[in-house]
């Protein structure tokens, strides 16, 4: 178990290093192939070259890639400082640069927004795993039955449909039409009640999408483990239905089920911003979406690099969680 | 040496062809069939497939058809009209959102252009950028999945990582952002030409590890069975057998995963185009429409209604036909 521990964090170090590299790359090198001058776009349309200039000085663009690399790397670990144009600015570590148009850290802005996407994308998790699982199992025990036709439908149509469409017609019927909630977002800090009637639509809108994929997936998962060997022979022990299923076929069938949730971690956050966007939740997603629009290119960066690295790191909890489910895991 | 054994030697020519007759009148009786007839005669039988194929070739015909369809009902997508447009709340005037024998799904709120005809020529977004990126995404992921599983070793183990890499990144955010720091401008290609081009440029790209992983599974496995072996025991090159012996075999797999690959493209450029990073107006897309019905959610339902309706019927008869072809090419499912 301490091995796999060990090499599990290595694997994740080594991921972080390149993530921080690819994404570096992606944005400041692509956009230099393509032709497309990130201090001009910095200082705006039409700029003089002399404060063109100046930023490219600051930011360091003009310097050789590995250099820029390394600064990169050195602002977000021990922080780093900004010289050119005629002044200073030291940025504390976790550094991750100055907004082109507030000109504020970024920092700051992306622990701000980040407790919104952490609470929808979390909760959401929950319910599909709960709704997700609990659906599929039921349809594998009950196979053929009325139940398992009409979730499996509900399964398709759910994976068939945009999440943004979903929340549009939440918000058209239990916001508008029936007048259930209010659908304005209210900080957990502020009042946590109101805060969680608020995160209904978002969670359930979002969780539909997922539990619909897994519904099918459990299903398919269950009735080929009911089909192996080591169940008949617990059943042919004597052990009741429901021991078995729970102690001997729910195991076998939450292992992959695990694999996918790990793997499914970075689509949440694709999911989450669609949400945030149609529900107008403040989050990481609409932050992006804002800067986006504003060509504000440091906070896409940071946005970026902190939901890989969340992603990364809830894939550690994943694989910890996958050892102690499946015990075979722990040998390789 | 032995002879080979169906070349009969002079004496026993007649008894051999009588044989051959006997041979292949027991082979008409069994009848060998092909994997493609197989699957071709299960995916009959499948109703639910066979009406989303139905469905999914009646969409490229009409996205092919637009320009045609749109001047036979007298109606153009970027046409404003006005006159349909209730001045004061801006929303169409008329029931269900302006629906009538012109405009048979409404007009859009304050410009009043026609719903149907923007639909039409939205589907044609949709399915190029499904179909296309889908295609970078088969081509990518089957060169780099069979590299991965035939050579092994350090190769498989790059591939390998940067798959697994790919896999757990927050995708669409990387598509958003990607997309967004690309130029307006690209090899002679202005507005909606080159949004259509990086988004199947980049959705292929973040598209290929699901195919190249798959791909990679069966070609380790397929690499040590005894026709391989065979082969390269009777000579033959590297090359010949990955041409010749392993993407032959690889094609049903390939076939499912692009089948079901298509639906989520077809999402993906829909959010884009929500999101607003994808195809930019006038240009019409679904996912730009149901964007901008976000603001008429309350006062013109039906705005929304239309394109969210034409997203879902699309990307579940792709669904529906995806699985169908899944069943149907599965060797171990009843024959």
């Amino acid at each position: 178990m301490l091995t796999y521990l060990i090499r599990r964090l290595f694997a994740a170090a080594v991921m972080l290093v390149v993530i921080i590299t690819v994404v570096f790359c992606i944005f400041f090198l692509v956009p230099k192939w393509a032709g497309v001058d990130i201090a001009s776009s910095f200082v705006g349309k039409q700029a003089d070259p002399a404060a063109v200039e100046g930023v490219r000085q600051k930011l360091g663009l003009g310097d050789p890639i590995y250099v820029q690399v390394w600064e990169f790397f050195k602002g977000i670990f021990v922080g780093r400082t900004y010289t050119g144009g005629g002044d200073t600015i030291h940025c504390a570590a976790p550094c991750f640069g100055y907004s082109f148009r507030s000109e504020q850290a970024i920092w700051p802005v992306l622990t701000d927004r980040f407790p919104v996407t952490l609470g929808l994308a979390l909760g959401a998790a929950v319910l599909w795993l709960i709704l997700g699982v609990s659906a599929g199992v039921l349809s594998a025990l009950k196979r053929g039955s009325l139940w398992d036709r009409g979730a499996m439908v509900v399964a398709l149509a759910g994976v068939s449909l945009p999440i943004y469409f979903t929340g549009m017609l939440s918000l058209a019927i239990f916001v508008f039409g029936l007048n259930w909630f209010s659908g304005t977002y209210v900080p957990f800090t502020d009042n946590p009640g109101k805060w969680f009637t608020g995160m209904i639509l978002p969670w359930v809108t979002l969780a539909f999408l997922y539990a619909a994929m897994y519904a099918r997936i459990t299903r398919a998962t269950m009735m080929e483990i009911l089909g192996e060997d080591y169940i008949r022979t617990a059943r042919a022990k004597g052990l009741r239905e429901p021991v078995v299923i729970r102690k001997h076929a729910m195991r076998s069938t939450m292992t992959p089920i695990l694999t996918m949730l790990g793997m499914d971690l970075g689509a949440l956050i694709g999911g989450a911003i669609l949400t945030e966007s149609t529900f107008n939740l403040p989050g990481l997603g609409r932050e992006v979406l804002l800067a986006i629009r504003n060509q504000d290119l440091p906070v896409i960066v940071g946005v970026t690099l902190i939901t890989s690295l969340a992603v990364l790191f809830a894939n550690l909890v994943v694989d910890i969680l996958y050892a102690v489910i499946d015990p075979r895991v722990r040998l390789t | 040496m032995t002879a080979p054994l169906h070349e009969p030697t002079a004496e026993a020519a007649p008894s051999a062809a009588e044989e051959a007759a006997v041979a292949s009148a027991d082979a008409k009786a069994v009848q060998g069939r092909s994997l493609g007839r197989i699957a071709w005669e299960r995916l009959k039988r499948d109703k639910l497939a066979l009406t989303g194929g139905a469905v999914v070739l009646l969409l490229i015909a009409l996205a092919l058809l637009a320009p045609v369809i749109t001047s036979l009902l007298g109606q153009d997508p970027n046409e404003y009209h006005e006159n349909l447009i209730d001045p004061l709340f801006g929303t169409p005037t008329g029931s269900l959102g302006g629906v009538s024998g012109d405009h048979l799904l409404g007009v859009e709120p304050v410009n009043g252009r026609d719903i149907f005809a923007r639909i039409l020529y939205g589907a044609r977004i949709s399915l190029l950028v499904g179909f296309l990126s889908a295609l970078v995404a088969v081509v990518l992921g089957t060169i780099l999945g069979i590299l991965a599983g035939f050579f092994g070793g350090w190769v498989d183990s790059l591939i390998s990582r940067v798959m697994d890499g790919l896999l757990a990144f927050p995708q669409l955010l990387f598509i958003i952002a990607l997309v967004s720091v690309m130029p307006n401008e690209m090899l002679g290609l202005t507005g909606t030409g080159v949004r259509v081009f990086v988004m199947i440029l980049v959705i292929g790209f973040f598209g290929w590890p699901y195919i190249g992983r798959v791909v990679r599974g069966q070609t380790l496995s397929m690499r040590e069975r005894e026709y391989v072996e065979a082969a390269r025991s009777l000579g033959a090159g590297r090359l010949y057998i990955l041409f010749k012996e392993l993407l032959p075999n690889l094609v049903a797999p390939i076939i499912v995963y692009t089948t079901m690959m298509i639906p989520t493209n077809i999402l993906t450029e829909a959010a884009l185009s929500f999101l607003g990073v994808g195809v930019k107006p006038p240009t019409a897309s679904w996912g730009q429409m149901l964007s901008s019905a976000l603001d008429y959610y309350d006062s013109d339902p039906m705005y929304m209604v239309v394109p969210g309706v034409a997203i879902f019927i699309t990307v579940l008869a792709f669904n529906l036909f995806g699985d169908g072809v899944r069943d149907a090419l599965d060797p171990k499912g009843s024959r």
